[in-house]
């Protein structure tokens, strides 16, 4: 919120500096953002006095020679029409700096310095300025809009700084209010603070009006929905002369950035930015049925706002009515049909409390925004409702703009809304809860000037809570008050110095997730993270069946964009698109993983709490070489860190995994669970996205392998007897599998400790459809040192048993 | 007789000096000194020709000789095997400026790297750890954290919401009550996690994450928690950095306040990181409010509290210097490639 400093001294004696005054803001909870000069800017401008005037021939040039008092005198070159001898205009010297404009003299096209230059063979030394060209418009001072020299009045003295004299001193605070303080959205809101925090007194805006005898006969206020308006005034006012606002009103307005456009408008805009309420003005000629109805809109009801828009209405929304139709969406704009027209005289002003909630609903569902709503929407209290109320029709009365009659209409929950309510809190609770001791006096000053009318009596502290701080409940809020105002700077660090000692860290679980990435990393891995929604175009990408229970995925009622609209079931399409952007970076190679949660519903919309899995999803990819097996051992590792065995077997349906090469994939098991699937991406899929690049992914849920990430270390004895090794190469169908094999030879010999497969060869020089197979195997007895003997009748075992199953021969 | 053995050793002597290679010394070696067919071993059978009183001479001389020889053919072979061991390594020269064999050393996520230094601070000071589930009901999200039904940061334009009541929680408070509802004080819990809001700009992520702190106990003080945060500012930011608390507001804190520490990088004399100010925002923190220990079933009246959370990859921009907090979730092996613990 912009307030200027010139307007905040109003109400304020103000005797620090601007960048001091920031700090005291600061201090007290009101961060501002930009502090800034409003001619900021603006430099080395003075007034300057034309002594002579001559006119160029054959041009709209003139040159002057100029008094610029203290710093001397110039030939300024200058081409405006209303340059003139004897006049006072703001000189810009040598070096000074102004706003540049467009051709038209009007649009500013950043700033420009000013240098010596020579026009038409004529030196000028430095320029006479528009309004415009120093940040002036016709609202900031009047004739400022002039498209040619800003005239300045005859009294001003000659060289002096143009910035006072024309209201460019002034500064401008753009303060964030919290969302607890919307009593603080107002210029009255932020002095109330200001005088709070500098110990001064708060001058109020006059809101005394005298009223001139006449009523409105039959006009009738009726509030239907108090839940949703729970106070609204209105007042009659006649013989509206609808005109020009005076410079003082015009020009605060446009320092917070509001256009002026007619003196009743204004004062609603003026009451708006001084004490935070909005208003709103009817004609009344325009309201049928002399009457105003407060009620939630019917079904399909329509209004046409000032801005000509129109909607269509429902219940969720509340209207102002006359007796027959909306004349106003409460809170947010008036009805094209009861506008303020310049032929105006009769005008019925409204001040009211929409609830936040509802007007901010409103606003959003209708797309329909404006200073009213937004001022709404933080919350207005009733007490600025009356206030704000008494200030506009001071106004008219001020402005000589109205007749301010009689007919005064009020509608309220509440008998007051200036009444105060009473608390009393205990100061050893308070001062507990801060951990320090606020000395009572400092406390009776502090409450004093927030005007809570403190009491202390021994341990008591008795306030009355200003009507407008709707925020006060409780002991903390007055901790808060008080450490805010008193300075944070008094706390003094203290380590839990009444706390229990407690035992911290992860758990169990934690532990294992953490050495679980800590074991990826180490195989060269990098952690990934990504979003937790995608699209189904995603898993469109791994041409997931419409049928799949991946495709069952809970989606957002208000998604960003369809992009982002659904909860992932599957991390594979979120890995593969990092793999995708990679290779389209330029990153030729890379080993990625996730850990996330994935979400399963069999409702779209879930009313209770959905599943939350956790799962690893693994991604390599590589512009060189990449096999399955670089995969699965990453896998292996993470198996032997957790001290666990994976199996791997070809997918029964591979159409389950129609991403995946069908003769390149696997399901992965641990012990008759399954666990997840590794694969190579299928190389249509390959060819299309990331071509020339090999990509392996792999996807693991936690939820099943969390409960066996804690298996204690077993301690294994070191064999007593020497271990036998024998190597054997066999010939054996290409369809034989590995795993298959070596469960044979271990069924066939218990002293085989360790079977492992070091070679294989298919090609010409063994027949088609065979494959050859080099195993090393050890053996080993617990109970003796083997003998050859031994060992060559296990191996003669082993190959029988290998021939009988598998029709393995040897090679 | 002596004549015979100096001729012998010269012939060695000579023999040897043309050798350049150990096998073929050690065949000069095998040809005198071998026990059966050396010879030197020769040599001492001829001893059986020779009268028994010449024997003891002859036997001291050629033993002498046998001696010299053995002597003789270690240092030659010593000789060899050293220029042998020199040129090999000559000719296995490498450059070792030429590049590594690639195994790439893999690493966490910048913000796990944070996460965790966060656990470990925190976890010395009795802190738990807690992770409550992403979607999360309105009431834990919500309404259990006195924030009021009309508040704006319940609106649909900044939560995603998944039904009615159930929304991708927008704070890992939500997690403060799940555990003051389930366990009775002490309390100290730390609580990571994702969190989502409807926000997606240059500088706002969609997703990102928080660390939430939670502490209840007896007698717990505003100047506890900035004692606390003290600790932690030192240990993320470096010796020597202060936190200092501003008022603001948090419905489910009262007071609530604004933690700054002050520039790391310029120690608060003001600098591009800090804007100029000496300090940096890192995190809202902030009493208990009495409502929501009330709501969890703690009676306010004996036990207070405080709470802190902060956005992980805030920290993790400062920390680390990344100019835009898209770069974390977009994968890019350049990126994650440079945070190795």
């Amino acid at each position: 919120m912009i307030v200027p400093l010139s307007w905040l001294k109003e109400y304020v004696d103000i005797d620090v500096t601007p960048q001091k005054l920031e700090t005291k803001l600061f201090d007290c909870g009101f961060e501002v953002e930009t502090l800034t000069e409003l001619g900021a800017e603006i430099s080395g401008v003075v007034v300057g006095l034309v002594e002579q005037c001559e006119p160029i021939p054959d041009t709209h040039l003139s040159v002057c020679q100029v008094d610029c008092g203290e710093h001397g005198k110039f030939q300024i070159c200058c081409g405006a029409d209303n340059v003139r001898a004897g006049g006072k205009y703001p000189a810009a010297l040598v070096g000074a700096q102004v706003y540049a404009t467009a051709r038209d003299h009007v649009t500013i096209e950043g700033t420009m310095k000013i240098k010596k230059g020579k026009l038409k063979g004529f030196e000028s030394q430095g320029m006479l300025c528009s309004g415009i060209e120093i940040g002036l418009n016709e609202d900031l001072y009047p004739g400022a809009d002039y498209c040619g020299l800003l005239v300045l009045p005859e009294d001003a003295p000659v060289g002096a700084d143009i910035k006072p004299l024309v209201g460019l001193d002034d500064w401008m605070y753009d303060i964030s209010i919290t969302a607890n303080r919307p009593d603080c959205m107002s210029v009255l809101g932020i002095a109330r603070e200001v005088a709070a925090a500098l110990g001064k007194p708060l001058k109020m805006p006059a809101v005394d009006y005298k009223t001139d005898g006449t009523t409105l006969d039959g006009f009738k206020v009726t509030v239907e929905d108090k839940d949703l308006c729970p106070r609204y005034q209105a007042h009659y006012v006649r013989n509206v002369k609808i005109g020009q606002s005076p410079a003082w009103m015009r020009r605060r307005l446009a320092l917070v950035g509001i256009r002026s456009i007619s003196n009743i408008v204004d004062i609603t805009n003026y009451v708006l930015k001084e004490i935070g309420q909005p208003m709103h003005a009817f004609d009344l000629r325009q309201l049928e049925e002399k009457q105003i109805i407060v009620r939630r809109a019917k079904q399909d009801e329509t209004i046409v706002t000032l801005d000509e828009k129109e909607f269509k209405l429902n219940p969720n929304n509340l209207v102002i009515c006359d007796g027959r139709k909306p004349v106003a969406l409460a809170g947010i704009m008036g009805g094209l049909n009861s506008e303020i027209k310049d032929d105006t005289a009769d005008v019925v002003f409204e001040s009211a409390k929409f609830m936040r909630d509802n007007v901010r609903k409103t606003s959003r569902a209708l797309g329909q925004h404006s200073d009213s709503s937004q001022r709404f929407e933080k919350g207005v209290d009733e007490y600025a409702a009356q206030l704000g109320l008494k200030r506009a029709l001071h106004l008219i009365e001020e402005l000589g703009c109205g007749s301010v009659t009689d007919s005064a209409f009020a509608e309220a929950v509440s008998a007051d809304p200036t009444a105060t309510r009473p608390l009393t809190v205990s100061i050893a609770k308070v001062n507990a809860l801060l951990g320090i001791t606020v000395p009572d006096e400092e406390i009776l000053r502090i409450l004093t000037n927030l005007d809570f009318a403190p009491v202390i009596d021994g341990d008591k502290l008795s306030v009355q809570i200003p009507p407008y701080r709707e925020d006060i409940e409780n002991a903390p809020d007055i901790a808060e008050e008080l450490i805010r105002m008193y300075g944070y700077g008094h706390i003094t660090p203290t380590f839990l110095a009444a706390a229990s000692v407690t035992n911290g860290g992860r758990n169990a679980a934690q532990n294992s997730l953490l050495k679980l990435k800590r074991t990826l990393a180490a195989q060269g891995l990098y952690e990934a993270i990504h979003y937790s929604f995608y699209s189904p175009k995603d898993l469109d990408l791994l041409r997931i069946p419409q049928d799949a229970k991946e495709r069952q995925a809970i989606r957002i009622l208000n998604p960003i964009s369809e992009d982002l609209s659904i909860m992932r079931t599957i991390l594979a399409p979120s890995m593969l698109n990092a793999v995708i952007r990679n290779v389209r970076r330029g990153n030729d190679a890379g080993r990625l993983f996730e850990v996330a949660k994935t979400y399963h519903s069999a409702e779209e919309h879930p009313t209770t709490e959905p599943e939350e899995r956790e799962a690893l999803s693994i991604g390599l990819f590589d512009g060189g070489k990449l096999s399955f097996f670089d995969g699965k051992a990453v896998l292996e590792a993470l198996a032997e860190a957790f001290r666990l065995t994976f199996t791997y077997k070809k997918p029964e349906d591979p159409a389950k995994y129609p991403f995946l090469h069908p003769g390149m994939s696997a399901v992965v098991s641990l012990g008759d669970e399954e666990i997840g699937w590794i694969g190579m991406l299928a190389h249509d899929l390959t060819d299309a996205e990331v071509p020339e690049h090999a990509v392996c992914l792999a996807e693991l849920d936690l939820t099943v392998l969390r409960p066996y990430l804690n298996k204690p270390v077993a301690f294994e004895m070191l064999p007593k007897f020497p271990v036998e090794q024998r190597d054997i190469a066999l010939l054996v169908g290409e369809d034989v599998i590995c795993a298959d094999l070596e469960a044979c030879m271990k069924r066939a010999c218990k002293s085989l400790s360790k079977v492992q497969l070091f070679d294989v060869y298919k090609g010409k020089q063994i027949e088609a459809g065979k494959q050859s197979l080099a195993f090393s195997l050890w053996f080993r007895s617990d109970d003796h040192a083997l003998t050859d003997k031994e060992v060559d009748q296990f191996v003669a075992k082993i190959l029988k048993n290998l021939a009988k199953e598998f029709e393995a021969a040897q090679r | 007789m002596e004549e015979q053995i100096k001729a012998m050793r010269a012939e060695i002597e000579a023999a040897a000096a043309a050798i350049t290679d150990s096998k073929e010394m050690y065949q000069l070696r095998k040809q005198y000194l071998d026990n059966k067919t050396g010879q030197i071993s020769a040599l001492m059978k001829n001893m059986r020709d020779l009268a028994p009183e010449e024997r003891p001479a002859f036997g001291k001389i050629v033993n002498e000789l046998k001696t010299w020889a053995l002597d003789f053919f270690t240092a030659q072979d010593a000789r060899l095997k050293s220029a042998e061991l020199a040129k090999k390594n000559a000719a296995e020269q490498i450059d070792v400026t030429m590049p590594a064999s690639a195994h790439a050393c893999g690493a966490l996520h910048p913000n796990t790297l944070i996460a965790n230094e966060l656990i470990e601070i925190f976890a010395g000071m009795g802190f738990t750890i807690f992770e409550g589930p992403e979607i999360e009901n309105d009431y834990y999200n919500f309404t259990a954290l006195n924030t009021p039904k009309d508040h704006p940061a319940r609106d649909m334009q900044d939560t995603f919401y998944v039904s009615p009541e159930l929304l991708l929680r927008t704070q890992t408070s939500a997690g403060q009550i799940r555990v003051m509802e389930n366990t009775k004080p002490p309390i100290k819990i730390l609580s990571p996690g994702k969190v989502f809001r409807s926000d997606d700009d240059a500088t706002h992520s969609p997703m990102f994450s928080q660390m939430e702190g939670l502490v209840v106990d007896k007698g717990i003080t505003l100047c506890d928690l900035q004692g606390m945060l003290d600790e932690f500012a030192r240990n993320v930011f470096g010796e020597g950095v202060r936190t200092r608390l501003r008022p603001s507001y948090f419905p489910f804190t009262e007071p609530s306040v604004e933690v700054d520490v002050s520039c790391f990088e310029c120690g608060g004399k003001g600098c591009r990181l800090c804007k100029d100010t000496g300090w940096i925002e890192v995190l809202g923190a902030g009493m208990v409010n009495r409502k929501v220990l009330e709501n969890c079933g703690i009676d306010p009246d004996v036990y207070t509290g405080f709470a802190f959370g902060m956005g992980i990859e805030r920290i993790a921009m400062l920390k680390y210097g990344i100019p835009n907090i898209k770069m974390l979730f977009e994968s890019d092996v350049r990126v994650l490639s440079q945070f190795h613990e």
